[in-house]
């Protein structure tokens, strides 16, 4: 859930290192735990809406920008949260690379005043890899809140590197980081990191390695170096062989052969672990100061939200909510942009043939192109705008990783990863997103299993589709305007989606993807209040700008083509009627008619243009009515044969269809193979089909059809 | 020998040894459990699994199967 819609252009993550600078300009990688405001950081520092989301694992992909201090710009870059550069997963490495090999000129540590005794970790990790680091205590005002109190100035004392104490989201301290990094980049200021002294055999080891290194450590701090020597893997080595040259990287583990086979790797990983966090101990008993025990507040909701009895219910009464809102809230909008465009597109013709455009022309381009845009714009952006922010302040707030702690035992049945419940909550924004957020996923089994199930939970781009359908199909039922029924029938779905991502999930961990969970480990971070206007704003607009964006690239051309098929003649039918009464019969057999399953496979390029689209083709020959209300959407629907089978079908049909050609693409990118991807077009295709004939044949049994 | 999974909600203990490998005992080591470390036991999910640890300062949860693999003082 919730990258923006620049981040879901999935770069991937070694382009990390092409990092072009212009003369003079300093590049500043922003390293820190997950879930420590690092994005809020960024945001403060360059003013890119970067999507910040209170769960760890959020940045999986890498953004850069730019920010200016003293009239100079400089480039920051953003990099995967990690608890640890020891690279055990994929986001550390990188990180670890790029502070080694990615020629930052300084470092900023993004450190949570919070918990700062887990997050100086890392701080004295990245010291170890360069002198050029500040600390940056983000979130102070939450520690304030929480009575921890730091002394800033104590922890730059025992670090040896300049402190800025900030809160990032009200902008508190972000010119002073600005200020220190520079000053360390450009080499005003020299930090003079305090590093944790390790055991004498550890550190006599050191102590030997640095003559016999003399100049083959290739840019890499020697001290390090040695550390690595007794703790790393084969693949660090590998790596730091790629980076400084093959015969270099023989040389330095020709000279690094000293004394090393007394002392056990894993042994030593330990020590240094248990070494860095006694320091930090000390520090901590110095220079913090908590009042009372911190994460009171927190046990108090979590006993509520994650109780055995409240935890379930309570999720899924709060996605019944988000539902009711984004449906009572877009109707007002939806007829005030549907009257303004649709009205709009009368006014166009007649611009057209005042100039004497062609009658084909005008088709083309006003009841085709702009109609279709019209559509999408009116009865698509609404809910997606409204959905879209509602959902980013309950991840906001740390909501999500206690649904994943909910239902991790459900993930566990299903003999899936743990972090799969994150990765389908990211496939609500947009399961392109969902996809490559995957990537925190680290056995490939499980993240395969994550990759090809994240289509059974319903994107942004088509639950205005089910919202829309349902209701059209039961505001009756729901006796007025307020719409409590379509919000329960929409949350229903999800339920189904849900359901069977982990049926799925189950059945390929029992055939094609054989194996049993991995191990995991989630934190539930504390929960923050988000600062609910900002995230609104930014939020919808960063939505609408999306949509709109689709809407024009996508849409637009989609409704050109759908005209000029509803238009073109061969024998007795247009092409589309041809086309439709092809895919009938088949159909039919499944619930639908011709014209839905037409629109769904020209839906493709992108879900949000399948209800238009089919509004286009029932429309084609006919004139259009006058959008005022849902009434009219439900006079289309039920005038071309809907029944309440039909809206049932179409709405499970799209829960649960082949993912639209993005998310195929990122499938394709991400899993490098395209037997995969196949199977991620058809595995959901068959399920659909299956699903649907299922409740079609159910209810011609049972004489349900109304 | 006292595993995690031993010790009851609402109590404390000290960790004494990880049996975990590879990449689970990296990152049990990056989350602060390293040997002395203090632990409380939050609270269990739903269904009994996973739990939810206090470790430093944080709110870590782990699945029985990662919490038995972390010995601690009864």
């Amino acid at each position: 859930m919730g990258l923006t819609y620049q981040s879901t252009q999935n770069s991937a993550m070694t382009d990390l290192y092409h990092v072009d600078r212009k003369e003079g300009q300093y590049v500043i990688a922003l390293a820190g735990n997950p879930n420590t405001g690092k994005s809020t950081v960024f945001n403060a520092l360059t003013g890119l809406h970067q999507h910040t989301g209170n769960w760890p694992g959020k940045t999986v992909v890498n953004a850069r920008g730019e920010f200016t201090h003293d009239g100079s710009e400089n480039i920051l870059v953003d990099l995967p949260g990690t608890y640890s550069l020891f690279a055990s997963s994929v986001e550390e490495e990188v990180a670890r690379d790029f502070i080694c090999f990615g020629g930052s000129d300084a470092v900023i540590v993004v450190a949570d005043a919070t918990c700062l005794e887990r997050n100086l970790n890392l701080a004295f990790q990245v010291m170890e890899l360069t002198d050029k680091v500040v600390l940056c205590i983000n979130l102070i005002d939450e520690a304030r809140k929480k009575k921890i109190s730091i002394d800033g100035k104590g922890i730059e004392e025992e670090l040896g590197i300049p402190v800025v104490m900030c809160a990032a989201r009200s902008g508190i301290g972000m010119e002073e980081l600005k200020a220190a990094v520079i000053k360390v980049a450009g080499g005003k200021i020299a930090p003079a990191p305090k590093l944790v002294k390790y055991n004498p055999a550890v550190e006599e080891y050191i102590q030997n390695f640095y003559p016999l290194i003399e100049n083959r450590n290739g840019g890499i701090p020697v001290r390090w170096l040695a550390l690595r020597m007794l703790d790393g893997d084969e693949k660090l080595f590998q790596t730091m062989a790629s980076h400084i040259g093959d015969n270099l990287w023989e040389e330095t583990v020709h000279a690094a052969n000293i004394g090393e086979a007394q002392l056990d790797k894993k042994v030593i990983r330990d020590q240094i672990s248990e070494a860095i966090y006694q320091r930090i101990e000390e520090i901590k008993e110095k220079c913090i100061h908590e009042e009372t025990v911190s994460n009171e507040r927190d046990k108090k909701i979590d006993n509520i939200i994650t109780s055995r009895r409240f935890g379930i219910p309570i999720m899924l009464l709060c996605l019944a909510l988000v539902f009711w809102i984004t449906i009572a809230g877009a109707n007002v909008p939806s007829a005030i942009l549907a009257a303004f465009l649709f009205g709009l597109e009368d006014k166009l013709i007649q611009v057209l043939h005042a100039i004497h455009v062609s009658d084909w022309i005008t088709g083309v381009l006003i009841l085709g192109l702009y109609r279709t845009l019209a559509w999408v714009v009116s009865v698509m952006l609404p809910p997606m705008a409204i959905f879209f922010p509602l959902f980013t302040i309950l991840e906001d707030l740390g909501f999500l990783p206690r649904v994943a702690f909910n239902m991790d035992h459900l993930f566990k049945k299903a003999c899936a990863h743990g972090k799969q419940c994150l990765t389908m909550m990211m496939g609500f924004g947009c399961n392109a997103a969902g996809i490559v957020s995957c990537r925190i996923i680290e056995s490939p089994r499980e993240r395969m299993i994550a990759i090809l199930t994240n289509n059974f939970v319903p994107c942004n781009g088509r639950f205005p589709t089910l919202i829309a359908i349902a209701s059209v199909f039961l505001i009756s039922f729901g006796g007025n305007k307020a719409g409590i029924v379509p919000a329960l029938a929409v949350t229903c779905m999800i339920v189904i989606g849900i359901g069977v991502t982990l049926l799925v999930s189950y059945f390929l961990s029992k055939t094609v993807l054989k194996g049993v969970p991995s191990s995991f480990t989630l934190e539930l971070p504390p929960y923050r209040v988000p600062k609910i206007g900002r995230v609104l704003y930014t939020s919808m607009i960063d939505r609408s700008v999306f949509v709109l964006k689709r809407a024009v690239i996508v849409a637009a051309p989609a409704g050109a083509v759908i005209w000029i098929l509803a238009n073109v003649s061969i024998g007795d039918a247009s092409i589309l009627l041809h086309m439709v009464n092809f895919f009938d019969p088949f159909a039919r057999l499944i619930g639908l008619d011709g014209f839905i399953l037409m629109a769904f496979i020209l839906g493709l390029p992108a879900n949000e243009i399948v209800l238009p689209i089919l509004l286009m083709a029932y429309l084609a020959n006919g004139s259009m009515v006058e959008y005022d209300s849902l009434k009219s959407l439900r006079t289309v629907l039920t005038d071309h044969g809907w029944t309440y089978l039909t809206a049932l079908n179409t709405m499970l049909f799209s829960l649960l269809h082949w993912p639209c050609a993005t998310t195929l693409l990122t499938i394709r990118k991400e899993t490098g193979s395209t037997k995969w991807t196949l199977v991620s077009a058809l595995l959901p295709t068959a399920i659909a089909v299956l699903v649907c004939f299922i409740t079609a044949c159910a209810a011609r049994l049972l004489n349900l059809v109304f | 020998m006292t595993k995690l999974t031993d010790i009851s909600v609402g109590r404390h203990t000290t960790v004494l040894e990880l049996k975990a490998s590879d990449l689970l005992r990296e990152r049990m080591l990056a989350l602060g459990l390293t040997r002395g470390a203090r632990i409380e036991v939050i609270r269990r999910g739903p269904s009994g699994d996973p739990t939810v640890y206090g470790i430093r300062g944080t709110m870590i949860a782990l699945r029985k199967e990662e919490a038995e693999l972390i010995t601690v003082l009864d």
